[in-house]
């Protein structure tokens, strides 16, 4: 009786885990097609006109130049050596590569926006599409020796993920001293904002799906809602030190789904394992369900990352595509459009912000409650 | 498709700076909030224990007043009908004792009374049967001067022995 429930309970989570997975890549399938629709009659609009526009990038200087939406919106969401603020300031960040002679630094300014090649202690260097390239002593791209750099440049995302790890250790830390100057008196300022929701991750989040082993997976989910959610804000702030579109980066993503899948497997008790490599089922199924139930192991976290990157990029390209149109229709006409519909898309993502890091720490936390359950 | 390339760089650099965010927020964050919070809502539960505690005090301090007020109430109206009953028991008392009492001085007066009618009856038929005597004596005296008279008196003595 008691194993039926907690069969039945078990369950129902996997059904909810599965609906909201599918929910989610479905609206983001969506959104995708919807955003990849308005960019497809944009460029055959653009080739009617077939008239310049001028582009985010200053397009205006470079001459008459086609308006490319897609790359203009591909560009912003993806990562960057530059910081760019407006037209053609924009700052150089270190670059830090790997080579099989010895580490390199020096800052991205070298390359004047990819104009010129500069020559390191190593090799030359070449930022094609915003990807450093080695060049080959006849002055072509050397794509074999390219391979073998790697690149751990503090690139955009990186410059503002470390502005969104110094602001979140700002903020708490300072909430933390307030905790200890006001010991026992009620929250006060930014303290009483954050302990809603900190005691909202307590108290919704770890407890219903951990138990009573919550308090030890308490800092990690913490760690990641506030990551999550202070980055995806950050996001939706068009000006530096915001802009970088740092969770909706899938190597991001990919390291806290990692993260959450060493937690949920280093912390697996016997039942865990017994349920993946001894499941209750005829023993004719196990080959089956045996990699059904490992596959798991790697979907689960899988699905997270998807998720979070999906959902954040999609919002970036829609606030993007939207204000495209202006360029896209080369007049003002369309701007108050445009301009209401991103405040629309911004309010929206505010509520994604908070929604995607609500969801993303909820999974690890009924991941890690199916890890440690107890049966008995 | 390299939009779902995650680049080697920003893992690298995510991966050390999420491992650093947790160790630090672990230690001078998580912990001393969480600490605070946990501390807090048990003092606040102690408190609400403590204030639960001391209405159940008082509910029970009222409830013993309310009984000990009725106890001195009661041994109030206890005393008071002893005191009563042992009024009314001295009143019945006395009055029977007076009843008694003076019943029987009204017995002593009446055998008082009694006594000296008899003794002034005694003394009254004494000086009668003197005084007859005397009289009779007298009237002897004078009749037995006379011995007609005196032969008439014997006839008519006689005559009542006869009827007798």
């Amino acid at each position: 009786m008691d194993c039926n429930q907690v069969l039945v309970s078990k369950v129902k989570k996997v059904i909810i885990v599965f609906t909201l997975l599918i929910a989610f890549l479905s609206i983001k399938i969506d959104t995708f097609a919807q955003a990849d629709s308005a960019v497809v009659p944009v460029d055959s609009a653009v080739a009617k006109t077939a008239e310049a526009v001028s582009g985010e990038h200053g397009a205006v200087e470079h001459g008459k130049e086609k308006f490319e939406p897609t790359k203009v919106i591909m560009e912003h969401i993806a990562d960057s050596h530059m910081w760019h603020f407006w037209g053609h300031t924009s700052m150089p960040l270190p670059v830090i590569l790997y080579t099989a002679n010895g580490l390199e630094f020096f800052s991205s300014g070298h390359f004047h926006h990819g104009e010129e090649d500069y020559k390191g202690a190593h090799n030359t260097y070449r930022l094609v599409e915003d990807h450093i390239k080695v060049v080959g002593a006849d002055g072509n791209v050397d794509e074999v020796a390219s391979k073998t750099v790697l690149d751990f440049s503090i690139t955009k995302n990186v410059a503002a993920m470390f502005v969104a790890i110094f602001l979140i250790l700002v903020v708490f830390i300072s909430v933390a001293g307030s905790y200890r100057k006001r010991i026992g008196k009620a929250p006060k300022g930014l303290q009483s904002f954050l302990e809603p929701i900190i005691v909202f991750v307590r108290d919704d989040i770890a407890k219903p799906n951990i138990g009573h082993k919550y308090a030890k997976f308490m800092p990690y989910l913490l760690t990641i809602f506030f990551f999550i959610w202070f980055n995806n804000l950050l996001g939706l702030v068009p000006i530096f030190p915001g802009g970088a579109n740092v969770t909706g980066n899938i190597a991001l993503t990919f390291v806290m789904a990692l993260g959450t899948m060493i937690i949920v497997n280093v912390n697996g008790n016997k039942y865990y394992w017994k349920h993946i490599f001894l499941p209750d089922v005829p023993f004719w199924l196990w080959p089956l369900m045996v990699v059904v139930e490992v596959v798991g192991i790697i979907s689960k976290p899988f699905a997270l990352m998807v998720r979070l990157f999906a959902n954040i990029t999609a919002g970036h390209i829609i606030v993007l595509s939207l204000i495209s149109l202006i360029f896209i229709f080369e007049t003002l006409a369309i701007a108050p459009v445009s301009v209401a519909f991103v405040l629309f898309m911004d309010v929206l993502e505010l509520l994604v912000a908070f929604l995607q890091a609500f969801i993303f720490t909820l999974l690890t936390a009924l991941f890690i409650g199916m890890a440690v359950e107890e049966h008995h | 498709m390299e939009l779902v390339t995650p680049s080697i760089g920003l893992v690298f650099w995510t991966g050390i700076s999420f491992i650093c965010l947790l160790i630090l927020l672990r230690k001078f964050a998580w912990k001393p909030i969480l600490g605070a919070i946990h501390d807090r809502e048990q003092s606040i539960d102690e408190a609400l224990n403590k204030a639960e505690l001391a209405k159940q005090e008082m509910a029970r301090l009222t409830a013993q007043n309310q009984d000990l007020m009725q106890q001195a109430r009661a041994e109030r109206d206890e005393i008071l009908k002893e005191a009563k009953t042992l009024k009314d028991g001295i009143l019945n008392e006395a009055k029977k004792q007076a009843q008694v009492e003076g019943s029987k001085l009204i017995e002593k007066a009446k055998i008082e009374i009694e006594n000296q009618k008899k003794a002034a009856l005694a003394e009254v038929k004494d000086q009668v049967s003197s005084l007859s005597l005397e009289i009779a004596e007298r009237v002897l005296r004078t009749q037995l001067d006379d011995k007609t008279k005196q032969e008439a008196l014997v006839a008519n003595l006689l005559k009542d022995v006869e009827l007798n």
